[in-house]
Formats: structure tokens, sequence, C-alpha cells
């Protein structure tokens, strides 16, 4: 006779709804993870877009995500030509407000040469860039669609295709355009200010830089031979992938990182103590029924039994709500949510542990428990 | 087994707790000989050891000195560990509370099962032994209620069932009467009197319950910690 599942029939109602309530807490313990993976894995995902092996950019800057780097157009084709390089791209990085259908969009601009390294990997809807000008492949979450235009600075862009899981470090959206019409978002003036510069005589240079070149290597090719040969050039620095990720994550989402982390660190903790706490009160409540069952001689693993099963299924039930509960509402967060089942799998056996601990609390009260309680009215 | 055995041999029993200032003498020089068959009471006010000479035959309460046999085995000897003693109770004695102390959770049928489960009967078997001593008791219509619905004297009769459950030849019965009227309560001890010749047990009773004495064969009366007469 299983006595846990007895006693939890018997309260079912209350007990569907304390784990309920557990599976509240749960819900936000997931989507911490969810939200913490899923700030690591937005900020990787801008550096990890271009599938590169070695980005060269500015000396003396981490750049082009964690500082701002500059470096001419043209060392495209010096970094193309050097040995081991397959191909290489020159790309450009901003951050646009836009509006569109009369809501502000905040978009990450990312200006590539079309069939070189830097552009979209998949595209989900529509095609690429077949044009030189005025065309962009978005993001689906900035909510565009194929065929609609969109205005960044003086230019209007018609949207030709759709990617997923493009952004930045901050959570925008990127959107694709070709490094020409980058170049010419970032230092073209207005017509007012041009007419300005042509009064005082000014002559508008256009900028020939890019934020960083992008280098894939030929098969079995030395990346740290290339990343050696191209610091030797006074003007330039070269980071590996690996490097850049790291640099990413350390200098750009660091601070996010520990305090997404140390607040789910304390969500844990207070989850383990409202467990523990539910666990001990559950027990609490049954002490009679338990003195009386050590009263009419059942052994301590019976009673043992009754509040570890209890508090295993409670854990259990509040872990499975949970996680149903942040299944069906992640996509509703404005920052992606990640949930990798390892960290589904870790977070179920932290929630065992917790209540195995927090049982050992309620089987020692059990225990302390004499019988003969039982005998008084 | 037979009737005439002697169950409980309590020779020269004291307990007391605590020491020295607040040393409290609850029984002292204790003797006791209950015979199988037989319904005794233990009277006394309040403070008289009545309780406590009742938890240590039911191995609750081990005492400070003196003798305990049960059913032929000595207990307190020092070779008896806590699980034991458990296991003792559970094959030997059968307890009826004051307030019934059924479980909640479980039917009247699975509050009686629960003991036979714990003794190690397969489920079938036990719900049958628990459903037989129900219809014996007059309640097995009420079997598959859970005890918050039973009425007074349906909820003792369950614990009297779940008390005889395993066939215990020790019965210890602490205020069994005391939430029964009087027409009731008479009949629980008729019942119980029927059912200790039948199962060649004892019972040991504490009550306070005047309406009943005249259901008992002896009335042992505690006065701070003594037998005052038998």
């Amino acid at each position: 006779m299983n006595l846990a599942l007895k006693d939890i029939r018997h309260g079912l109602f209350r007990f569907v709804l304390t784990c309920f309530g557990l599976g509240l807490l749960m819900t936000v313990v997931l989507a911490m993870i969810g939200i913490y993976n899923g700030l690591v894995s937005d900020a990787l995902a801008v550096v990890k877009a271009p599938v590169a092996d070695v980005w060269v950019v500015e000396a003396g800057t981490k750049g082009p995500f964690a500082e701002a780097s500059s470096i001419p157009a043209d060392t495209r084709d010096a970094v193309a030509r050097m040995p081991g390089v397959a191909e290489a791209g020159a790309v450009n990085y901003q951050n646009v407000e836009a509006v569109h259908a009369g809501r502000t969009l905040r978009i990450y601009v990312v200006g590539y040469e079309p069939g070189r390294p830097g552009g979209p990997q998949a595209i989900a809807e529509g095609r690429g860039i077949g044009a030189s000008h005025f065309e962009l492949v978005a993001d689906r979450k900035t909510g565009l669609l194929p065929g609609e235009t969109i205005r960044f600075g003086r230019k209007r862009f018609t949207v030709v295709g759709l990617v997923e899981g493009a952004m930045n470090s901050g959570g925008d959206p990127a959107v694709y355009v070709t490094l020409a019409d980058a170049m010419a978002l970032q230092t073209e003036l207005d017509p007012a200010a041009q007419r300005v510069q042509a009064a005082r005589g000014a002559v508008s240079v256009k900028s020939a830089s890019v934020a960083a070149v992008i280098a894939r290597m030929a098969p079995g090719a030395d990346v740290d031979l290339l990343t050696a040969t191209v610091r030797q050039w006074k003007h330039l620095a070269a980071m590996t992938q690996a490097e850049q990720e790291e640099l990413l994550l350390v200098s750009v989402v660091d601070k996010a990182r520990r305090q997404i982390g140390l607040f789910l660190g304390i969500l844990l903790s207070v989850s383990a103590v409202v467990i523990a706490l539910i666990i001990y009160t559950m027990t609490m409540e049954k002490l009679k029924q338990i003195a009386t069952l050590k009263l009419i001689g059942a052994p301590d693993r019976t009673i043992v039994a009754l509040i570890v099963q209890q508090a295993l299924i409670l854990g259990a039930s509040g872990w499975a709500i949970g996680l149903m509960l942040i299944l069906s509402v992640k996509d509703y967060f404005p920052r992606r949510v990640v949930l990798e089942p390892f960290n589904v799998m870790v977070l179920a056996g932290i929630i065992a542990a917790v209540c195995l601990l927090s049982s050992a609390l309620g089987v020692r009260a059990a225990m302390k428990v004499d019988p003969a309680t039982a005998l008084g009215s | 087994m037979a009737l005439g055995d002697i169950l409980i041999e309590v020779s020269n029993v004291a307990k007391h707790f605590g020491e020295g200032e607040t040393r409290v003498d609850a029984l002292r020089a204790v003797d006791l000989t209950v015979r199988a068959g037989e319904v005794i009471a233990l009277l006394g006010p309040s403070g008289s050891g009545k309780t406590t000479l009742l938890n240590i035959i039911g191995c609750i309460l081990a005492p400070s000195a003196g003798r305990v046999v049960l059913d032929g085995e000595p207990v307190f000897d020092g070779r008896w560990l806590r699980r034991d003693l458990r296991r003792l109770r559970l094959d030997k004695i059968g307890f009826i509370f004051q307030a019934h102390n059924l479980l909640p959770f479980l039917t009247a049928e699975e509050n009686v099962a629960v003991v036979l489960d714990l003794a190690g009967l397969q489920a079938e078997e036990g719900r049958v032994r628990a459903r037989e001593l129900l219809d014996y008791l007059e309640v097995g219509h009420r079997a598959k209620v859970k005890p918050a619905l039973l009425s007074g004297g349906e909820a003792q009769r369950v614990a009297i069932a779940r008390a005889l459950a395993n066939r215990p030849r020790i019965i210890l019965a602490d205020e069994p009467t005391a939430a029964l009227d009087g027409a009731r309560a008479g009949l629980v001890m008729d019942l119980m009197r029927k059912l200790a010749v039948e199962q060649e047990a004892c019972i040991v009773t504490v009550t306070h319950d005047e309406k009943i004495f005249d259901r008992f064969d002896r009335l042992i009366h505690l006065r701070d910690g003594r037998l005052a007469d038998a």
C-alpha cells in the first residue's frame, strides 16, 4: 500500500495547487536560465554568423564588437592574397533606429560584400541580396516581411529575404545590406549639411573604411601563422574566431551575464527554501498520523518513504509544470529564451537534490515523534 | 495458546522521569499479571501512573526498573532494539485510542488493511481479512468510506478492527468509550470482551468511564504510581 500516493489523493486539490505554485516558481527559474543562455547565444550569434576563421581589425582595438574599429576597405584585398586564405570579405556594423508600420525599430545593420564572407548564412524566406543597392535581408524578429520597404537615413530599402537568429549582443535584430549601402549610411550627410559644406568650399570625402575583414582559411591552413603575419602590419590586429568569441563574452556581455547568473543563484536558493518549507510543513501536519503509524508498528522505512516519495512527486510535478509553462510562453519574451535539454536536466537534478535534502528535515522531525503522542486525545 | 495463559507479567516495575530535585516517580514497584481472556481496567486520578503503565506494556516507554514479560517474551532486558520493539508491537499488541486515530487519507478498509500490509501480508489477503473484520463489527457497509464521514461509533469500531487485524494477544485501549454515549460504550465493551475470548487475547483499558466499570473482570486502581488495590 503506497501511503504517499493515498495521502496525495486524499488532499489532491491542495497538492495540485501546491505543485502549480512550485511550477510557477520553476517557470521563473527556467526563464532565467533561458534568458541567461539567450544572452550568451545572442552575443555570440553575430560573431558566429560569418563562419570566419580570422578577424582582421584596427590595431590596438578589440573590434569590431567590443570596441570601434576602422580599417581601410582595401585591406580585404591584402588579406585575401595571403597564403592559406580561401576567401575574405569586409564588413561593417552599426545600430540604427527606423520607423516601420508606426513603430520605432532598433536595428543592427550589417554591411557585407555579397558573394564574400560576412553575409547571412541561410535564407529562411525570400532570397539573398541580388542588387548592388537598397535591398536588405532582415531577421524575422524585425517584423519586416519580404516586399516591404523601410527607410534608413535618406534611403529606402526593400526587404528581399528573411533570416532567423541574427542579432547583436544587445538582442537587436539584424538586417544585412551591401557594404556600399552600409558605408553610405554611416557617412552620408543630409542635403542641407551637404549644401553648407559646398558653400564653404569643403570637398566631401567619403570614408572608405570598414569595421573588419573576415577571412576563411583553406583546409589545413595555419590560422596562427596568418594572425601572426597580420599583426606584423602595424595598423592591423588579427584574432582567431575563438579569441573573438571569448572577447565578446568577457568584454561585452560579462556584466549582464554575471548579473543574471547571480540572480539565478538567488532564485535557486529561494526555490530551495520554498521547497524545503513546503515539504517540512507537509510533514509537520502529519505528525499525529506518523505517531499512529509508529505505534501500530510501522518501520522507519515506511515513514521515510511516505515523506521522501511525496517530496519527490512534488518536485517532479513542479519541474514538469514549470517546463510546460516556459515552453509555451518563451516565444513571447522580448529577448531570446534558449533552453538546452542539459540545463533542464540539471535543474531536475538540483530539484531532486533539494527535495531529498528538504525531506531529510521532515524525516528528522518524523523520527523524533514519540509514538506515545498518538495515545493522547 | 489458551485462555488463562499469562500474557502480561509486570514485576516490580518502576519508572521515574528526571533526576535530582526534578525527579518524578511515575510508577513505583508495580506488579500486574493479566491472563488471556481477561478484560481489565486501569483506574486512577490524573498523574497516578496509568498511562505510563500502559505505555510500558505497549513497549513505547522503557521502565526504569523491573521486569516486563509479554506473551512469554521478556522485553526491556537490554536485548531489544527500537525496531524490534516496533515489530513486537505490530505482532503482539493492538491499540485502541480515545480519538480512534484512523489515518484520514485511507478508507475504513485500508485503515485495517494497513496493519496487515505492514506485517507483510499480500494486499488481497489483507483486504479480505480487513473486510471480514469490518463485517464482523457491523461496519462492513462503510468499508470504502474515509474516516471523516464515519460516525463516532463507526470510527471506533473500525479502530477496534484495526487493533485486531493482526490477531494480537494483547489489546491496549486508552479511553476507548470516551467519545461514545452510554449505550454505545456498553456495546463496544461487550464487543471487545467477545473478541478477547474468541482470540484468546487480553484487554487492558485505561478509563474514567464509570458507566462501563461493570464490564471489566478487574478494576486496577493506581495512586501515586502504586497499585492501590486490585
